[in-house]
């Protein structure tokens, strides 16, 4: 049964990674940029729920909303002040680097804002845990909230790409830059929705991970963040449902590698099983391979 | 073709008188007692930082791949020697010649790790590298924090999961004790041989870089198809810098464990916080710049650390005080808006417009 | 013995048989002309004679010497040197350094010698140096030679990458569409160019182009390709009056 517990777990902060790793994707797919700083806009997104729900008393819906509206706007901004000027810079390490400093910026500011002792953050599903097989299986709501939030998140981007002009505005973009703006597309406004997209999501992944795990620090993004890297890379960066397999299989490897191999190895073991993959598949599991042209 | 050597020859010059200039500085303040500790505390940390960048540039830089796991390196170097270190104590009792054995021994297993890792890794696409170095770097910490060793007089004892599994005698000493790391570390380090390493990282970066092999290296990060077409061996090349860099990160590690009395491996000193440190440096130093990674490390950190402490001594200035509480938060700030006015190409032709730079085209 | 014997060449990707049945026999000292239609596999030919892709079906000998499988290092240190349809410079190096590279293989020390510049390194460098500088004059560079390579006129670029090819001291050269980009002054210069490198190095040429005055201007023989198969083979002012050729590709 312990087992069953395990998976359930893994599954359920797999799902958690593969939010997180579907804003990595999608940014890294169309804006062709490893957005560093995606992992703090979790953590921001995480206090402005807290802020909502302890300081203001706001109910957990609204908050949330009020979340991700902030966090859509941040990332708006974020891309055009810090990563759009850097587009054609001679060095695509340019806005790395600068995304780096994003990075620190908010960790930083939050530090500022909110200060370094770790708050503890309410679950926003407050329903009673589900019980099965005799009380030895037990699935919290938050379980079940993340796991279902994760599966809708993944059909409805799905849908949105495949059926919808934006997104399959996106996608050209995605393929070929150049082309997709000489058949019209609006490229600085698609780059804008992927990161709305994609800090709206992050804000969700932040309430979900802080209810599941509830200690919130400045630094709380940073490694889940690392993670979700990993899990995109690992599923094949630039692919949906790569994010979605790599998030999960990653929360999973690390649940069960915590629970039969060691605690503190967990994220050791987490690494490597990524290393191995990718020496064998090094497009990833769901990557392309692509040829480059002689 | 004297020229040439001669161009080059002065450029590393340059180099080097700054580095024996800023020493020579730094010697007189320490004689004559007009440095305040919190500076001479900097004098080490400068150097290693030096070292870490230089290094890393050689990969970034000359090289052209991206590698996040460099304070890895460092780590191996760090408690590779102060294991060595804390084990003879005894036997070897002249520091000078035991830091030194350490200083070898550091960067002989850096770069073994170098070796070990870049043999997988150096055949991956960049950003995947790049993925995969970071997770080297953080495995190599992992591990380090669940090593135990430990020595009685039956020998070595060993774990993986704490001291007591190591069956070891009461008397026995525990040398690395899991997360709390080396203990009880002999502080070798001095600024002198801190100084001399640093010239000699630059001198067999920048000799390496002019040689043969360093163009081979180049032209790796220029154009590896057009590079194999002439015969270049891209993976013993990709493994040379790769190892090198590893080295003399071990290096600095050894410089780093030497000045503390304690090495414990943490995500601020050994993380991919660190490797990403590093690479800022040689990243605002400019890419490929060996002497600017000789500059960015030191007027950072002096910026950073020393002038802002100072001016939150002079005192009440309110915006000032701000800063120096806020440092990171203003360091994540100028670190945007640096990178943003040296490489976002608009900012760049503005600045051409303004100050009539040309570009050196040759007239067509 | 031919310089360079093909017999049977063939490649597929995915489904799509890029090249089939590809021969050609080309001798020392001929200047040979593969030309095509776009997408006919001409390029494909050159990846598979340097070891880019490695053939499914055929053998490649040069001057004698089974070269077939065998990869991109070999092939040069065998003595193929090419030159690139977008042209590829070490854009961060000199264009001293650019040739210097080329004489890498000719030309060797040890790491450790070239950091504590051992005999061998001074010896070495030295006379890559002028070995370089030698090259550099014959292409007219030499005032060039401490410039960036990315800040040539093209021209002058395009020269470059032949230069650095003629450093490894090949037997063969192969030229990617040597004449793209050029206006027709720029295009005589490299016909001159092109013979004067057959003439003073008493090289083995093969060249992939579309100009067909550079084409029927300088090359000896010529196998057209189409769809990857050869559609004929001669001397050049035949085949360029074959009508199956006119038909197929002629159309400009």
């Amino acid at each position: 049964m312990s087992f069953l517990n395990y998976l359930i777990s893994g599954i359920s902060l797999g799902s958690v990674y593969a939010i997180i790793a579907l804003g990595y994707t999608m940014v890294y797919g169309i804006a062709k940029m490893l957005n560093f700083a995606h992992g703090d806009v979790i953590m921001v997104g995480a206090y402005v729920v807290f802020t909502a729900v302890s300081t203001w008393g706001l109910p957990a819906v609204p908050s949330i909303l009020i979340s991700m509206a902030v966090c859509t706007v941040l990332g708006i901004l974020i891309e055009k002040i810090a990563y759009k000027p850097l587009r054609n810079a001679a060095s695509p390490l340019a806005v790395l680097i600068t995304a780096i400093g994003v990075s620190y910026f908010l960790q930083n500011l939050a530090l500022l804002v909110f200060g370094s002792n770790t708050k503890s953050f309410t679950s926003v599903v407050p329903f009673p845990a589900l019980q099965l097989a005799g009380g030895q299986l037990t699935i919290t709501s938050v379980t079940i909230v993340t796991i279902l939030a994760c599966i809708l998140i993944v059909l409805g981007l799905t849908a949105f790409i495949n059926k919808t002009k934006p997104g399959q505005a996106m996608l050209a973009v995605s393929e070929d830059k150049g082309a997709a703006q000489l058949m019209g597309i609006n490229v600085n406004a698609t780059i804008s929705l992927t990161f709305a997209i994609g800090s709206a999501l992050a804000a969700i992944a932040g309430v979900l991970l802080c209810s599941a795990y509830p200690s919130l620090t400045p630094y709380t993004g940073s490694m889940p963040g690392i993670k979700a890297f990993v899990a995109a890379v690992f599923g094949g960066i630039g692919s949906i449902p790569g994010a979605m397999i790599g998030g999960i299989l990653l929360g999973i490897i690390e649940i069960f590698g915590k629970a039969y191999i060691s605690a503190q190895m967990a994220d050791a073991i987490v690494f490597a099983v990524l290393i191995v993959v990718l020496l064998v598949k090094p497009t990833g599991l769901l990557g392309k391979k692509i040829q480059e042209k002689v | 073709m004297k020229m040439k050597m001669n161009k080059t020859a002065k450029q590393n010059a340059v180099t080097y008188g700054m580095v024996i200039a800023a020493f020579a500085v730094m010697q007189i303040m320490i004689s004559t007692g007009h440095i305040s500790s919190s500076l001479e505390g900097l004098l080490i940390p400068f150097c290693y930082y030096v070292i870490l960048a230089v290094s890393l540039n050689l990969v970034v830089g000359v090289l052209g791949e991206l590698s996040l796991g460099h304070a890895g390196f460092m780590c191996v170097g760090a408690f590779a020697s102060a294991f060595f270190t804390k084990c003879m104590a005894e036997t070897i009792p002249n520091s000078l010649v035991r830091f030194l054995l350490a200083l070898v021994i550091g960067a002989v297993a850096a770069g073994i790790f170098g070796i070990l890792i870049g043999i997988p890794v150096l055949r991956l696409r960049g950003d995947y590298l790049a993925i995969v170095t970071l997770a080297f770097g953080e495995i190599i910490k992992n591990l380090v924090n669940v090593l135990y060793i430990g020595k009685d007089s039956k020998g070595f004892h060993f774990s993986m999961k704490d001291s007591f599994s190591m069956g070891m005698e009461p008397d026995g000493m525990i040398i690395v004790n899991g997360p709390q790391g080396i203990s009880g570390i002999s502080r070798d380090s001095t600024f002198v041989i801190a100084v001399i390493l640093v010239l000699l990282t630059l001198f067999i970066v920048l000799r390496l870089i002019q040689s043969r092999d360093g163009r081979a290296i180049q032209a790796i990060r220029d154009n590896r198809i057009a590079a194999e077409s002439v015969g270049i061996n891209i993976t013993k090349y990709k493994l040379m810098a790769f190892t090198v860099s590893a080295a003399l990160a071990g290096v600095a590690g050894v410089l780093y464990a030497h000045n503390l009395s304690t090495l414990s491996a943490t995500s601020k000193n050994f993380g991919y916080n660190m490797s990403i440190m590093i690479l800022v440096y040689v990243v605002l130093g400019g890419i490929g710049s060996i002497r600017g990674s000789v500059i960015a490390p030191v007027v950072l950190n002096l910026v950073l650390d020393y002038f802002l402490r100072k001016f939150q001594m002079m005192g009440s200035n309110v915006v000032l005080q701000f800063l120096s509480d806020n440092r990171m938060l203003v360091y994540a700030v100028l670190l945007i808006a640096m990178m943003l006015f040296s490489w976002s190409p608009k900012m760049i032709q503005w600045r051409e417009r303004v100050f009539h730079r040309n570009t050196e085209k040759e007239a067509q | 013995m031919a310089m360079l014997e093909v017999k049977n060449l063939g490649i597929s990707f995915g489904g799509l048989r890029a090249v089939n049945g590809f021969d050609i026999t080309i001798e020392k000292g001929q200047l040979y002309g593969l030309i095509g239609p776009n997408g006919a596999g001409k390029t494909t030919v050159f990846n598979l004679l340097t070891g880019v892709y490695q053939p499914d079906a055929g053998r490649i000998t040069l001057d004698g010497k089974d070269l077939t499988g065998k990869k991109t290092i070999e092939i040069s240190k065998a003595g193929v040197a090419r030159t690139f349809q977008n042209i590829r410079l070490f854009s961060g190096m000199t264009v001293l350094d650019n040739v210097k590279v080329g004489l890498h293989n000719h030309h060797v020390y040890s790491a450790l010698a070239g950091i504590l510049h051992l005999p061998s390194y001074q010896r070495e460098e030295k006379e890559m140096n002028e070995k370089a500088m030698e090259l550099l004059r014959v292409f007219e560079l030499e005032d060039a030679a401490e410039l960036l390579a990315s800040n040539l006129p093209y021209g002058k670029q395009r020269r470059l990458e032949i230069a650095r090819a003629m450093a490894t001291d090949p037997k063969l050269l192969l030229l990617d569409e040597p004449a793209a980009g050029m206006n027709p002054q720029e295009t005589q210069s490299l016909m001159d160019m092109i013979r004067f490198v057959r003439d003073h190095f008493d090289m083995t040429i093969l060249l992939i182009e579309h100009d067909m005055r550079l084409v029927s201007g300088i090359c000896e023989e010529l196998s057209v390709l189409n769809f990857g198969e050869i559609l004929a083979q001669g001397k050049t002012e035949d085949v360029l009056n074959d009508p199956q050729v006119i038909t197929a590709y002629l159309g400009e």
